[in-house]
């Protein structure tokens, strides 16, 4: 350990200011902290502080989204082997879905945090650990077939016009990792949507993995495609199928019980708000049973919960805490809002098929707006309390 | 009593080194100090020269704004030095103290005797003004009005604090007198918040001509200004007074005995002291005094006050004026290895359920002074309001503060805090942002703005 120290201390001159490979500062920075809590004291204020520093709250978010995404590897191998008829076994499944999952992994990672060094070094800050949730995240909510070219600008986009331009972690407005995902949907929507993007292999047409044809029961249309009684039924999708999660969808959204797992390490740490995941599993259940009273769907309120991303974007993506509201009261109004927005997309508007997406990027936009108002309303009931008081 | 106001948020730091209740010397001073630092938004003028004598109660400086607010010695002896700083700013006055103590006479006086202009004469006279803090932006009192109310805390929450029980319990006499003092000058009486938990057993509750209330909850329960919040407000435009325990033993002694005598009991308390006691000493005392209480000054921090928002004096410091406790913390100044990695850390303390302290809430820890991480923007949203018992938006008063907005920063709450009520917000924040440094510029922004 000692040695490791000795090490990083010798080496530690040359990247500061000054130093030969000075302009490398703010890389070399984040490494030495990713190793060790550095050594500065505290020179204002408090003088002892919490143990607790931004990587430990974000490193609690990638443990937690651990589960979908090993679910996802298996699931991505699992679609597939349905697809063509393979009958594989569990490590022929897993290994397919690590040849596919692990390279948008590396895609999202060194996109992104190369983005993110780059533009610490030019402002001369300390890189910030936002990007490791994000780049864990982005993966996760795209189709898994998705070119990589394509998730490479998409992520680009995001970070330097989502993020960067707004001043980095903790300013920007969106979800950089929805905003990801928005570009990939609204730039290459053929690649985004349809029936055959959501399975391994299966958008190249005849698979050129093992040789086989697609079999013949097999759609490839996730349960959201037809959202009706019949139409999963037709496809074969049961409601435990779709809480389990070996349905097609995008990587990491599909298994409700990989996701109830990260939500419960994540509330369980006091990471992610619970009143957020409340309010919009509320929103969109009482949407989906408003639907299901007008005759719109004939899938009961519940059916909207296990569907498609709508559990995975209330428990991972609504709760980002930069970008949701900030108020203990907005937030209730804010996470039902997400949740009744994106089941009213769902049901009442037949040109997207998933609606969770929008609905977040929409409330991230007015997430502000809802401070604002709690903001205001609480300083002058106040201030008419004082009023009546005195 | 009925009316007691529970809070919830808050919370009560577990540092290890609370002060065993014994008064372990009595300090004789030697070379002491008076700050102009300790008074927020002073301008000095020096009134004695290097080498002149003076006696406990001797005026040594004088607010510039205002000159008949007097700062005296807290000893007799001689000006030995007057430290300067840049551009000449006046730093401190110390002065090496007799081995005799010899007091101005400043007359007894019955407090019920006096009118308002009498009792604001004496403690004008004797240096004992700058006990009166007013509110807001804790400046001190301005004579010349007629504060709303005027608010004591007769317990505080802070970590490791002294037990004002214990270190006041042979003052009630004087408390009660500076209190029926303190009376002529507000109509708004004098409110005086107590511990819920220990009111019935404290001889304070007796003390009569007050306003009691009973606060229960953790830190910051005690803080005057989180008081005031819940039993009056202030709006903008209003002034209240407040004023320390301490500092009421201090007035009551000058109308008992007439004599500026401010010497008082102290805790000498954190990780880093050696069998933490309580001494008796003047403020203005140098650190230097009580070095029984820890070895290797090099790499300890000495704090006039609570290792929250107390101030780091150094080896070569001195007690603060209002102070009544001195924190000993070792700098953490090294690296730790995989610190934010370990999935435990049980060394450690943190609020946060990512680490377990939660799970072992008797334990006490050896906090140091490192920042534990890297300064960050906002991320975190909620860590804020859980340890500020205030009907306010933390993050917003601090952002229109960092904004210099004055506008909004009157609409948060501006006028109701001090640095102070910050600290657990600041103690908590995981992006390691100096929240106190903030609002205390936002307060020297309105006290510029609005004089």
């Amino acid at each position: 350990m000692n040695g490791l120290r000795k090490l990083v201390d010798k080496v530690k001159p040359t990247f500061e200011k000054g130093g030969k490979l000075g302009f490398l500062h703010s890389t070399f920075d984040a490494f030495e902290t990713f190793l060790f809590v550095p050594n500065t004291v505290t020179t204002k204020g408090a003088h002892i502080r919490d143990c607790v520093d931004l990587k430990r709250v974000m490193i609690m978010v990638v443990i937690s989204l651990v589960p979908a995404m090993l679910f996802g590897i298996w699931n991505t191998g699992y679609q597939h082997s349905l697809a063509y008829g393979l009958d594989w076994g569990f490590w022929p499944i897993v290994g397919y879905g690590l040849v596919k999952v692990i390279p948008l992994y590396l895609v999202s990672y060194i996109v992104g945090l190369a983005i993110e060094f780059t533009s610490a070094q030019l402002r001369g800050h300390e890189v910030n650990e936002g990007y490791l949730v994000s780049g864990m995240l982005i993966p996760l909510i795209v189709p898994v077939d998705v070119p990589l070219w394509m998730l490479a600008i998409a992520v680009a986009f995001a970070v330097i016009f989502g993020k960067e331009c707004f001043g980095g972690t903790g300013m920007n407005i969106w979800n950089p990792a929805l905003l990801t995902r928005a570009f990939l949907f609204f730039s290459y929507p053929s690649k985004m949507s349809g029936d055959t993007v959501w399975v391994g292999g299966l958008g190249a047409g005849e698979n050129a993995w093992c040789g086989g044809p697609v079999a013949d029961a097999f759609s490839g249309a996730t349960p959201l495609a037809n959202p009706t009684m019949a139409g999963l039924a037709d496809h074969g999708y049961s409601l435990l199928n779709m809480f389990l999660g070996t349905v097609p969808g995008s990587v990491g959204e599909t298994s409700v019980i990989a996701i109830l797992l990260g939500a419960i390490i994540l509330l369980g740490t006091g990471v992610a708000s619970w009143k957020i995941m409340l309010s919009s599993v509320i929103g969109g259940l009482a949407v989906g049973y408003l639907g299901y009273a007008c005759g719109a769907t004939d899938l009961p309120g519940y059916y909207q919960l296990v569907m498609g991303g709508f559990l995975f974007g209330t428990v991972f993506m609504a709760t980002d805490p930069v970008t949701s509201a900030q108020t203990e009261c907005g937030k209730w109004i804010y996470g039902f809002l997400v949740g009744a927005l994106a089941v009213t997309v769902r049901i009442w508007n037949p040109g997207y098929a998933e609606g969770m997406m929008l609905a977040i990027l929409l409330m991230n936009t007015f997430a502000p707006l809802i401070d604002h108002c709690v903001i205001s309303c609480s300083i002058s009931r106040r201030a008419k309390k004082v009023k009546v008081a005195k | 009593m009925s009316n007691n106001i529970y809070l919830k948020k808050g919370l009560n730091i577990p540092i290890e080194g609370k002060a065993a209740l014994n008064t372990r010397k009595v300090i004789a001073p030697d070379i002491i100090a008076v700050k102009p630092s300790d008074f927020r938004g002073l301008v000095p003028k020096l009134l004695v020269k290097e080498g002149e004598k003076v006696l406990a109660g001797t005026p040594v400086m004088a607010d510039k704004m205002a000159q008949d607010i007097l700062f005296a010695s807290p000893v007799s002896g001689e000006v030995v030095e007057v430290v300067r700083g840049e551009k000449r700013k006046l730093l401190e006055i110390r002065i090496k103290a007799d081995s005799t103590q010899e007091y101005v006479d400043f007359g007894v006086r019955k407090p019920s005797e006096l009118n308002a202009d009498g009792v604001r004469k004496a403690l004008l006279e004797s240096g004992l003004w700058p006990a009166l803090v007013q509110r807001p932006y804790g400046v001190i009192a301005n004579p010349q009005i007629k504060p709303k109310a005027i608010f004591v805390s007769a317990f505080s929450t802070a970590p490791l604090a002294a037990d004002i029980e214990f270190a006041l319990r042979d003052e009630f006499a004087d408390i009660q007198a500076a209190i029926n003092a303190l009376n002529k000058l507000t109509d708004g009486g004098i409110h005086v918040s107590f511990d819920a938990r220990t009111y019935s057993g404290t001889p304070f509750h007796k003390l009569e001509n007050i306003i009691p209330h009973t606060f229960s909850g953790p830190h910051p329960a005690g803080n005057v200004g989180v008081q005031i919040h819940h039993i009056s407000p202030i709006r903008k435009g209003e002034t209240v007074w407040t004023v320390s325990m301490v500092m009421l033993a201090a007035i009551g002694k000058l109308f008992r005995t007439g004599k500026y005598d401010v010497r008082r009991k102290i805790a000498i308390t954190g990780p880093r002291a050696v069998e933490p006691a309580y001494v008796s000493c003047v403020p203005g005392m140098a650190m230097k005094e009580f070095a029984w209480f820890y070895s290797e000054p090099e790499k300890l921090r000495f704090i006039s006050g609570d290792a929250l928002s107390g101030t780091s004096v150094g080896k070569d410091g001195f007690l603060g004026f209002y102070d009544n406790q001195v924190t000993i913390l070792k700098e953490g100044n090294d690296y730790e290895m995989f610190g934010w990695a370990k999935p435990f850390r049980t060394s450690q303390f943190s609020s946060s359920r990512t680490y377990f302290s939660w799970l072992t809430p008797k334990k006490v820890y050896d906090m140091d002074t490192n920042l534990h991480g890297g300064p960050r923007a906002f991320v975190v949203s909620d860590v804020y309001g859980k340890v500020l018992p205030m009907n306010l938006f933390p993050v917003y008063l601090v952002k229109a503060c960092l904004a210099g907005d004055i506008e909004k920063m009157e609409k948060y709450g501006i006028y109701e805090v001090l640095p102070e009520d910050f600290a657990l917000c600041e103690y908590v924040c995981p992006s390691k942002i100096n929240i106190q440094s903030i609002i205390e510029d936002g307060i020297s922004l309105m006290l510029k703005e609005m004089a």
